[in-house]
C-alpha cells in the first residue's frame, strides 16, 4: 500500500472533526492565528484607522465626518507642511549618506585584525542600544545654548568667543539634529555591513592580491560588488528609520526654530495630538507613505538580487 | 618560468613553530608536489611562497630573487585555491581576465589572452557564465584558466582537487599534468593525497610535522623510503610493517615477535635484540607451496587485483595478488617474500638501515 492511499483513506470515511484534525490547511491556520491576530490588532488596524482618519475632520473629543480629500487639499497649500517635507527629505538624504559612508568605513576598520577587536565591536553598538530618548537628552545638553560642552571646549581652546547657538539657528539646528541622528544610526549600518564583510571569503581577497590588485582595487572590484546586496538591505532600513524619525527631533527641538527642523512625523504629531486636529495629523502621516514606498521600490528594483547571486543553470 | 628555492625556511605562529627549517630546490619547469598529512605545514609553506604568510626566518627565492618582503602581486605567481576563490560577481571571462585588468592591460589585450586560454581548457562556451552556474570541474578549470592567462613564473596549487568527486579527480589529474607538459611552467602543488603526488609529480617533497622527510622522484620514494614515515605514507595499500629483531644465529633472518622467520636479501648489521621493523610492500609476495604459512582474514577482490588480509607472524598483512585467487577466511596461504624488495628500519629512530 502506498503512502498516498493510506492518507486518503480516513479523509473519505471520517467525520467532520477528524477531517479537520487531519487537514494540513486547518492546522496551518491555527498555527498562524496568534501572529495574524497580533498583526491585525497592532499593525493593520492602526494603519487602517490612520488612513481613515485622514479622510475625516475628526478632532480630539469629537467624532469626525468623512470629508474626502479636504485635508489633503488643505495641506497642498500649507507652507509649513511643505517645509516639513523639505526638511524630512534633506534630513533623510544627508543623514543616510553620512551613515553609509561612516558606517562602511567603521565596518572596514573593524574587519581588520585589531587588538581588542570584540571590545571595539561592542563599544560601537553602544549608541544603538541606548534608548533614543536618553541619547537625545544627552545631545540636548551637548547642544545647550549656555552649558554646551562643545561650546565650552572651543571657547577654552580660544577658537570661539561666544557659545554656539546650536538649536536656535535654523541651519545650526538642522545640522545638529542630523549629527545626532548620524551618531545614533552608524552602529546599525556598521555592524550590519561588518556582518556582510565577514561573509566574503578571505581567499577572494588573497586571490585578488595575487592577481595584482592594490588594496583600493580589492575594495573597488571585490569587496564593494560583493557587499552591494547587504548595502541595499541595510540602507533601505536606514532610510526608512531616518525618514520616520520622531523621538530625536521631539526631544531636541520639537520642530523649532520656526519649524526649521519639523519633520513630517513630528508635524503630524504636533497637529494631531497637541493641536487636536486628528484628521489633519493623520493626513500628514499618510502623506509619508508614498515616499516610503518609493524608497522600498527603489531598493527592490534598483538593488535586487543580481544575476550572479542566482544559482542553478541559466 | 623560474627556479624556486627554499633556504632554511622557518615559520612560527606566536610561539608555535609550524615550519622547522625547510630546504627545497625546485628547478625551472619542474612539477613539484608537497605532500604530507594535515597540519604538516605544506599549505603554510605554499602560502609563504605566494606571499600570503610572513616568513619567520630563512629565505625564499624565485628566479634567484629573494622574495621574503615582496608583496604577492610583485612575485609574478598564480595560485589555484582549494575552494577556487572565483569572484562570484564576475563572469568566467572576467574572472580569467581580472589579473590582466589589474595590471592595466586594455580590453582588447585581455580578450586576446583569455580566448586561447579558454580554448586550452574547453571553456569557450562558458565565458559568459557566472561561477554559480558552473559544475565543480568547470570551476576548477576556470581557476586554472585564471592562472594561465597571466603566464606567470610559477604556478601554485593548494589542494585543488579535494573538492571534486573521485572520478573527476582522476580526470583533472590528467588535465593538470597535460597542462604542465604543454606550458612547462614551474609548478608547486600541495596535496595530502599521495596518489596525486605519485601520479603527477616530477619530484615529491614529503613533509611531516614542519620538516621535510624526504625529497625525490615518485618511484625513488616508493622504492627507497628513507624512514618509516615516508614508507608508511607513500604507497597504497600502505607498506606492511612488522616488528621484530635480527636472528642472533643468522643475520639474514628477521624474527617477528612470535618467532616467525622472515627472509632478508642481505645480512643486516644490527645489535642483538635491537628493535627493528620489517617493511614489506603488499605486492612483493607470491604464492609458493613451500612458503611461509599465513592465515587468511579477509579477501577484497577488486577485479584487477585481489587484496588479501592475512595473519602472519602475529600481525595482519595486506597482500596484493594480480591473479584472481579463491581463498576463504581461515584458509592457509603459503607465500614467498621477494626479499630483495624488503626494507628494514630502526624502530627507535625510524631510519632505514
Amino acid at each position: 500500500m502506498t503512502s498516498s492511499s493510506t492518507t486518503a483513506e480516513p479523509e473519505r470515511s471520517g467525520t467532520i472533526l477528524s477531517r479537520f484534525n487531519n487537514s494540513r490547511n486547518a492546522l496551518g491556520i491555527i498555527f498562524m492565528l496568534p501572529a495574524a491576530i497580533f498583526l491585525i490588532g497592532f499593525l493593520t488596524y492602526p494603519l487602517g484607522l490612520g488612513v481613515w482618519l485622514g479622510f475625516t475632520d475628526t478632532r480630539i473629543g469629537r467624532a469626525g465626518d468623512f470629508i474626502g480629500l479636504e485635508n489633503y487639499a488643505y495641506l497642498m497649500d500649507d507652507q509649513v507642511f511643505w517645509l516639513s517635507v523639505f526638511n524630512t527629505v534633506v534630513y533623510t538624504v544627508i543623514a543616510s549618506i553620512l551613515k553609509f559612508v561612516l558606517g562602511l568605513w567603521l565596518a572596514l576598520i573593524l574587519n581588520e585584525k585589531l587588538p581588542y577587536k570584540s571590545f571595539f565591536r561592542a563599544i560601537v553598538l553602544l549608541p544603538w542600544v541606548v534608548p533614543t530618548v536618553l541619547s537625545a537628552l544627552a545631545f540636548w545638553w551637548i547642544y545647550d545654548a549656555q552649558f554646551s560642552i562643545l561650546s565650552w571646549s572651543l571657547m577654552k581652546l580660544g577658537l570661539i568667543d561666544t557659545p554656539i547657538n546650536f538649536l536656535g539657528d535654523p541651519l545650526n539646528a538642522r545640522l545638529s539634529v542630523i549629527a545626532a541622528n548620524v551618531w545614533r544610526g552608524i552602529p546599525f549600518v556598521a555592524i550590519s555591513l561588518l556582518a556582510g564583510l565577514q561573509t566574503i571569503p578571505v581567499s577572494l581577497q588573497e586571490a585578488a592580491s595575487l592577481d595584482g590588485a592594490t588594496p583600493w582595487k580589492r575594495f573597488r572590484y571585490v569587496t564593494l560588488p560583493m557587499l552591494t546586496p547587504i548595502i541595499a538591505v541595510v540602507m533601505t532600513f536606514s532610510v526608512l528609520f531616518t525618514f520616520t524619525d520622531f523621538q530625536l527631533i521631539y526631544v531636541l527641538t520639537k520642530g523649532g526654530p520656526v519649524n526649521a527642523t519639523h519633520l513630517m512625523a513630528t508635524l503630524s504629531f504636533q497637529r494631531g495630538i497637541p493641536g487636536g486636529q486628528l484628521g489633519e495629523g493623520a493626513a500628514i502621516a499618510v502623506s509619508m507613505i508614498p515616499f516610503l514606498l518609493a524608497a522600498i521600490l527603489f531598493s527592490f528594483f534598483g538593488l535586487q538580487r543580481r544575476k550572479w547571486q542566482q544559482g542553478g543553470q541559466d | 618560468m623560474a627556479p624556486v628555492e627554499f633556504v632554511k625556511v622557518r615559520k612560527s605562529f606566536g610561539a608555535t613553530p609550524i615550519i622547522k627549517g625547510v630546504d627545497i630546490d625546485i628547478a625551472d619547469g619542474e612539477f613539484v608536489i608537497l605532500v604530507g598529512p594535515s597540519g604538516c605545514g605544506k599549505s603554510t609553506l605554499l602560502r609563504m611562497l605566494a606571499g600570503l604568510e610572513n616568513i619567520t626566518a630563512g629565505e625564499i627565492r624565485i628566479g634567484g630573487r629573494v622574495v621574503n618582503k615582496m608583496p604577492p602581486k610583485e612575485r609574478d605567481i598564480a595560485m589555484v585555491f582549494q575552494n577556487y576563490a572565483l569572484y562570484p560577481h564576475m563572469t568566467v571571462a572576467e574572472n580569467m581576465g581580472f589579473s590582466l585588468l589589474m595590471n592595466g592591460i586594455p580590453k582588447s589585450g585581455i580578450e586576446a589572452k583569455v580566448r586561447p586560454a579558454a580554448e586550452i581548457l574547453g571553456l569557450t562556451n562558458l565565458l559568459d557564465r557566472y561561477p554559480r552556474q558552473l559544475s565543480g570541474g568547470q570551476r576548477q578549470r576556470v581557476a586554472m584558466g585564471r592562472a594561465i592567462v597571466r603566464n606567470p613564473q610559477v604556478f601554485l596549487f593548494d589542494e585543488p582537487l579535494s573538492n571534486l568527486d573521485a572520478k573527476l579527480r582522476v580526470q583533472m589529474r590528467v588535465e593538470i599534468k597535460e597542462l604542465h607538459q604543454r606550458l612547462k611552467t614551474t609548478t608547486v602543488y600541495v596535496t595530502h593525497d599521495q596518489i596525486e603526488a605519485m601520479t603527477m609529480a616530477d619530484k615529491i617533497v614529503v613533509m611531516h610535522d614542519g620538516i621535510v622527510e624526504q625529497v625525490g622522484a615518485p618511484l625513488d620514494l616508493y622504492d627507497r623510503p628513507n624512514n618509516l614515515f615516508v614508507a608508511g605514507f607513500i604507497g597504497s595499500p600502505a607498506m606492511n610493517m612488522i616488528d621484530g629483531t635480527i636472528s642472533p644465529s643468522d643475520p639474514k633472518v628477521f624474527l617477528t615477535g612470535d618467532g616467525t622467520a622472515l627472509p632478508l636479501a642481505k645480512p643486516v648489521d644490527a645489535a642483538n635484540g635491537k628493535a627493528l621493523v620489517y617493511g614489506l610492500r603488499p605486492e612483493h609476495v607470491r604464492f609458493d607451496p613451500n612458503g611461509i604459512p599465513a592465515t587468511v582474514v579477509v579477501t577484497e577482490p577488486t577485479g584487477a587485483e585481489t587484496l588479501v588480509i592475512a595473519r602472519l607472524g602475529g600481525s595482519d598483512l595486506t597482500l596484493v595478488f594480480h591473479e584472481r585467487i579463491l581463498v576463504n577466511p581461515g584458509d592457509t596461504l603459503r607465500i614467498a617474500i621477494n626479499e630483495a624488495a624488503v626494507h628494514v628500519f630502526d624502530r627507535a629512530t625510524g631510519q632505514r638501515l
